[in-house]
This record gives C-alpha cells, structure tokens and sequence, in this order.
C-alpha cells in the first residue's frame, strides 16, 4: 500500500510561498490517516460481530430445538428388558367376553450350557438329571464333554428348578430369560385357544408362535406391536364355557359316547358363547400328534369345527323352513306319508310307523322322514341347493380358527332328486356341527344370516335375509312342540324355566372301510333354541357313538341321549345368560303375523 | 464505560457458561432417573403379568368347583338354577331391623318426597 508523506514537498513550499502554516498541512494528514484506520477497523469489528451472533444463534437454536424435541416426544412405555425385544415382540393376552384371562405371558428362564466354560461336566450332568429327569443322561455327557462350544440343555424351566441348578455351583451352566404361554384354565376351551410353540430362538428370548386354534388363526394380531399392553377379546364366556365342558363331559361318560361336541351360539350376532369338543387336552403341554392314531381319534381333533358328520334328522327344521317360507305348506297342511316311498332303486322308510298322513306340524314333532322327503320334492332340486348354499353349508365356515379350513362339507358327487330327498333329512350331506349351529341360529333370529366369530363383536350386522320372519317364527314354534308334544322326540328337553325348542337327529354312521352304515354306531344330534318364547341361543350338542342302557334294551337315539345331556348343559348356562320366564315356560304364543 | 459494559459481558458469559453446566448435570441426572423409572415399570409390569396370572390360575373353573365341593358343609354353594330368579312385584320389603339403633340423628324423610310430584 502506498502510504501518502505527512508532509508532501511540494504543498509544504507552495504553503510558505503564500505565507501559510505548513504544520497545518501535516496535521490535515495526520487526520486523514486516522480516519482511514478507523473505518477499516470498524468494518472489521462487524464482520466480527456479525460471526458471533451467527455462532451463538447457531447454539441457542441447537438447544432450543432439542428442548422442543424432548418435550414433544410420546412418552414410551417400558416392557421388558432391552436386549430381549429384538426376537420376542410380546404376545397379546387372549381374554374371554368379560375380560378374564383365556391365555398370557410368563417370564422364565431357559437352561443352557458352555462346556468349555465347565469345571466337573459330568458330575454336573449327574446332578442335571436329579433335577430334570426326563433328561438323557448318556448324550448329556456327551454334549458336556464333546467339542461343541454351545449345547441347549432345557428350554423352559420353573424358578424352583433355577434355583436347584444354581445349588449345583458349574459356573457353564447359564440361564437365559425365555417368555412362555400360560394357559391357566388348563383344558377349557383347548380346542379354540390351540396352543403356541417356539419359533426363532436364542439364549436372550424366543418368539412364540402359534400352532393352532386362534393362536395360529390370529397370529399376526397377537404378535403386533401395537397390541402391546393389550388382549384380544373373544366372544366366549369362561363360565358359560366351562359349565358346558364339565356337563358334556359326564354326559359323555355316562352315554358311553367316544366323542362328544356342543356349540352355544348367540342367534342374532353369531358370537360363539362356548365351544367345546371332547376328548380335549391341555394347551399348555400340547400333546404331540400320534402317527398310529387315526385324526378323528386324536383329543386335538376339534369335533365341532373339524368334524363332518351327517347329522340327520336336526337338518328337517331347516327343510319345513323353506317349505313355509315359499309358501308351499303351513304348518297345518296336510302331507302324504304312506311308505314306503320309491325312488328309482331306493326306497325311503320312517323309524316307527306314524300312520298315512301327518300335517307339517306333526312331520316335524314325530320326525317323518318320508314326510319331509315329500316336502322336498315340492320344494325342488335348484331351490333346495340354492337355500343351503346361502345357509353356508356347502362351504367350509370363515371362523377364526386355524383348522376351520379342514370342515369341508361332504356334498353328493350327482346332485339328483333323490339327494334332494334325502338331504332334507340329514342324509347324504356331511356338515360339520359349527355349521348346523349357524343354520339354526338363522332359524332363532327370525330368518337372517348369520357369521360365526369367535371375536367379541362391539356393532351387530344383519345379514341378508333368507326367510321371512313368520317362516322362522313358525318353525320355531313347532320345534317347540318337538319339545312339549306327547309324541315329540326331545320330551327330556323339557326343562324348568325356559322354554326349549330344538330337533333331534340320529344317523348311523358311515363305515368308510366297508362302505355302507353300521347298524350299531350313531351320531347322535340335539339343535335348539332358547328360550322358544323369545329366541337368544342355539345350543347343539352331538355325541359320537352313544348307547346307553334302559333296561334291556340299549338305546343310541338323540331323544335318549344328546337330549338329556342338553337339557343339563341349558339348565345350567341358561340362567347365566337370559333370565327366566316368570311361573315357568309356556307354550309358544301363536304365531300371527301376517305381514312378509 | 466501556470497561463496565465489557465486564458485565464478562460476567454474564461466565453466568451463563455456570448455568449450561449445571443444566448439563441435572439432564444426565434426569436421563438416569428416567431409565431407573423404566426399569421400575418395566419390573412391574412383569409383576403385574405374573399376578394377574397367578390370579386366573386360582380363579379357574376347576378349582373353584373343587373349593365349591370341599367347602359345600359351611357354604351351601350350588350353581346358578332359575329358580333364584324372582319377580320384582313379587318381591317383600325386609322388615326394618327392630330395637337396632343405627345412629342416625335428625334424620330427613326424603323417600317421600321424591315420589310426589
């Protein structure tokens, strides 16, 4: 930079030449000069300056916004510890309608072992076997003294049993924390629940994963996330459910019976109360599946979902349903029933002689096959088919259950004139009992469809309507009289304080080995509705190769039966759910309504 | 002037500086007690579970119609039958426990006036 002289020669010699102080001069400049250093001082201050501001606004920002962040933030709740939420997302509980615990979480512990860590492997082996002594005590010492630098030893254990391996003292015995599925009902509800098993595991957690019923049906729901700290509600009622199991269950024994199922059903919303089937088992030690045992032998074996059975006579209802809903019939026509009736090759006979001519009433109430056979052949082939399709059952049901996929009805290969017969009594149709439920619950809620759930349902849909209301009123009403009439079928149905209305059914079962039907082997059916007078439930209850003892003689008829032990199971859920009607049941009012 | 402005600078500098650091302390303190406060929470809600488990398992069926039979001498417990089902009309007033003061003084009768309109 050129600095300009403070005192330049030729203004100093120009100033004396006019007489002036040439100090003046050197003064001026001197003034000049500071006045250029200050300015650029002061615009390098501001530089300055404005860099501060930016850095302490930068900082203050920082800090402000994290402040912002933090209080903005959800709070997160706890569950568990750290490590062990990678693999175990915890499972939902399963709760029953009233919110009592149907299935949850405990926290235990699995056993495992580092034998290289190990000091004395096989007197620790030694001591193992004290404590768990299902264990093989030869590959557990081989295991402990082998190269492997990793070997499982239990995969759930109880604090009691930590504690005793603790008491051994090996310091390569390692424990590591395991969640396991608790069932505390034990075997109610078995069937539906299913049960769990272990997926992806290591020593820090196990996934749960379920292998049957809901558990596996709803696995995703119950592993999701956000159904943490929550249970998924199911329309079941733990009392209503045990009450039927404990009653079936000595029903069962005391018919001698191999097999047993019973359904509760609520008619308008399709929630199932209760279901149970038996033999059952207990979902906390699942029983492995046998290879010697045929499926239907096995107590994993779900009867009323599973199970495809011809059911008999129960399927009547459901064709004089139809029949009044065209109009065909009331249910004082009269209807031909001299036997016995031909078709083709075939020939079509009653249980008991019931005389030449019956009205639709007493066809129902003294269960005529030939009867409704004949109601059949009016009502025709395409109408008939097209009314149990829309009752669902050609169809295996959508309820919530893994194996409810496997109840594949069994349909006729040629659906002929004589099918339509005969499947208006139950024959040559295998449904499943769910289904004969859902039917009936289309019956007791005045004629619209219903979806079986086994989720507790907040909002009732009405489904479509496939009767008219006087036609399922009516039909009600004569299963009533199924009930109370002299000559009815289920007089044992006839319980104190509710009105029952229902239709038995006995078929001989199918020998599948030499084709054709035992004479000695029945299933043995009992579908109602209660209370008649203003119909909530379905109660069914089949039992598989029942006979019991009157006398002599031995009976193996749904009236002898699937009714009594019905009549227990309503006499004991029955006040549970509906209160009674005052000064006992009386007879279905007569229907009058005339309106479509 | 100048000089008080600049230590007043000064000190507020170190002032702030003091805050930010015990700020920085008391955050790590919160930090801290928020993940002892998880663990808490986290431990009780296993608790939680384990008793709400252990509550189902001593309230299952079973057992109590096992404690029902055991205990039938003093409790005379028999399941639900519609014949403990009565009407209301039907229904007598219990008699109001004669001789038994309950204590109450300057009672009001409201039951009355609640009934006229």
């Amino acid at each position: 930079m050129i600095r300009t002289p403070l005192r330049p020669l030729a203004h100093i010699i120009k100033a004396r030449a006019d007489g002036e102080n040439p100090d003046a001069i050197e003064r001026e400049n001197l003034r000049r000069r500071h006045e250029e250093t200050r300015d650029r001082l002061r615009v390098r201050a501001e530089g300055r300056l404005i860099v501060m501001v930016m850095v302490f606004f930068c900082a203050f920002s920082l800090v402000g916004a994290r402040m912002g962040l933090l209080a903005a933030s959800d709070t997160l709740v706890p569950r568990g510890t750290g490590e062990a939420q990678r693999i175990s997302a915890t499972r939902a509980d399963i709760t029953d309608r009233h919110g009592r615990i149907l299935a949850t979480n405990m926290e235990t512990y699995s056993l495992y072992a580092h034998p290289r860590d190990m000091i004395e492997p096989i007197r620790a082996a030694k001591a193992l076997m004290g404590i768990f002594p299902d264990l093989d005590e030869a590959s557990i010492i081989e295991k402990f003294t082998g190269r492997s630098p990793f070997v499982w030893v239990k995969r759930r254990i109880s604090p009691e049993q930590k504690q005793a391996v603790h008491d051994i003292g090996e310091p390569g015995l390692v424990f590591g924390p395991r969640e396991m599925r608790l069932y505390p009902n034990g075997p109610i509800a078995a069937h539906i629940l299913g049960g769990t098993s272990y997926g992806r595991e290591d020593v820090r957690a196990a996934e749960i994963v379920g292998v049957a019923g809901i558990e596996r049906a709803h696995n995703d729901v119950l592993r999701d996330p956000a159904m943490a700290g929550r249970s998924l509600t199911l329309s079941l009622d733990l009392s209503v459910q045990a009450a039927t199991e404990r009653v079936l269950a000595g029903g069962m024994s005391l018919m001698n019976a191999k097999g047993a199922a019973a359904i509760v059903m609520q008619c308008d919303t399709g929630e199932v109360l209760s279901m149970a089937s038996l033999p059952d088992f207990d979902p906390n030690k699942r029983p492995r599946v046998a290879a010697d045992v045929t499926q239907e032998d096995s107590p994993l074996f779900n009867r009323a979902v599973q199970g495809v059975y011809e059911l008999g006579s129960v399927f009547k209802s459901l064709t004089i349903a139809q029949a009044l809903d065209m109009g065909i019939v009331s249910p004082k026509t009269q209807v031909d029933i001299r036997g016995p009736l031909r078709w083709g090759r075939h020939t079509i006979n009653d249980f008991l002689y019931h005389g030449t001519e019956l009205s639709v009433e007493m066809v129902l109430v003294e269960s005529s096959n030939i009867g409704t056979a004949r109601l059949a052949q009016r009502i025709g082939i395409s109408d008939h088919q097209r009314f149990l399709r829309d009752l669902g059952l050609f169809e295996p049901l959508s309820i919530e259950l893994a194996e409810a996929s496997q109840g594949r009805p069994r349909l006729p290969k040629n659906w002929s004139e004589l099918s339509t017969m005969t499947i208006s009594y139950g024959h040559g149709l295998s449904v499943t009992p769910l289904h004969l439920a859902t039917s009936y619950a289309t019956l007791c809620n005045g004629g619209t469809k219903v979806a079986p759930t086994l989720i507790k349902r907040e909002i009732s849909e009405t489904g479509p309507r496939l009767l008219s209301l006087p036609a399922a009123m009516q039909t009600t009403a004569m299963m009533r009289q199924v009930v109370v009439h002299e000559k009815g079928t289920a007089s044992m149905a006839n319980v104190g304080g509710y009105a029952v209305a229902g239709k038995t059914g006995s078929a001989d079962k199918y020998d599948a080995q030499k084709g054709g039907y035992h004479e000695d082997r029945v299933i043995a059916t009992f579908a109602s509705v209660f209370p008649a007078d203003r119909p909530e439930y379905v109660l069914v209850v089949m039992l598989d190769e029942p006979a019991v003892h009157n006398g002599d003689e031995i009976k193996r008829t749904a009236g002898w039966t699937a009714v009594p032990v019905a009549a227990e199971i309503i006499n004991r859920i029955a006040p549970m759910l509906v209160a009674p009607t005052p000064n006992g049941p009386r007879a279905l009012a007569r229907v009058s309504l005339t309106s479509r | 002037m100048r000089f008080v402005i600049h230590a007043v600078a000064f000190l507020v500098v170190i002032g702030l500086g003091f805050w930010a650091y015990h700020e920085n302390y008391k955050t790590q303190a919160a930090l801290a007690k928020t993940e002892s406060l998880d663990l808490r929470i986290s431990n009780a809600h296993t608790r939680l579970s384990v008793l709400r488990a252990e509550w189902a398992y001593l309230n299952r069926p079973d057992r109590l119609r096992n404690l029902v039979e055991m205990n039938y001498d003093r409790l005379e417990l028999m399941p639900l039958n519609y014949r403990q089902f009565h009407d209301l009309d039907g229904a007598r007033p219990l008699p109001y426990p004669a001789g038994r003061d309950i204590g109450v003084e300057q009672a009001v009768e409201v039951s009355r006036a609640e009934t006229t309109p």
